[in-house]
């Protein structure tokens, strides 16, 4: 199980200047999330090399097996 | 490198469209896989599938060679094109039916099989 609140805030420390950023606990389990975030740090990259950023961020509870679901939807600002 | 590990890279490079998934096409076992697989049919892929459920170290090796955490994995001609949120999202935008376009000609096979990893 995850927060909804502990990941908000692993990518608020990961993309400090995002213009949207939300997580949505898409079942209400705690283990299927979406999460949107528009940041600048996605200006320029590839969705690959997007989500990667996310993956990493989120490094933690993905690793720990709390997440078993995450979609990822972001874009950049430019 | 491991035998298995070989073998999966070796599917990755050689392979037009692969996808890594959880079940075949024919009985996918997963929501995720099955948004991956209908998106690059949408898009007119030739899909080579690998179950990655029948062991474990399948999943293991794959996200070691490729350093993506989740499955599904798909791949056109070894370049790593996403999980199944990007494809729905390339497909979406046509960038996917480009992707295939550039890779393997407008006039490709379309053709769907299984890959098993012995």
């Amino acid at each position: 199980m995850a927060e909804t609140a502990t990941l908000e805030s692993l990518l608020r420390d990961s993309f400090p200047d995002a213009s949207e950023l939300a997580v949505e606990d898409r079942t209400g389990g705690g283990d299927h999330f979406q999460v949107t975030i528009a940041s600048s740090r996605f200006d320029g990259l590839s969705l690959v090399e997007q989500h990667r950023l996310v993956y990493e961020a989120l490094e933690a509870p993905l690793g720990n097996g709390s997440i078993h679901e995450l979609r990822i939807k972001t874009r950049g600002m430019a | 490198m491991s035998e298995l590990s070989e073998q999966i890279k070796q599917i990755i490079e050689t392979e037009p469209v692969s996808l890594f998934m959880k079940g075949t096409p024919q009985l996918v076992m997963c929501g995720n896989s099955d948004r991956a697989l209908r998106a690059l049919r949408a898009a007119g892929a030739p899909v080579t599938a690998v179950d990655v459920l029948p062991d474990p170290q399948i999943r293991q090796e794959l996200s070691a060679l490729s350093g993506w955490p989740t499955i599904p994995q798909v791949f056109i001609r070894g370049e790593l094109v996403g999980g199944a949120d990007i494809v729905e999202e390339l497909h979406a935008s046509g960038e996917l039916q480009r992707k295939l376009d550039e890779a393997l000609g407008a006039e490709r096979e379309t053709t769907e099989r299984t890959a098993v990893l012995a």
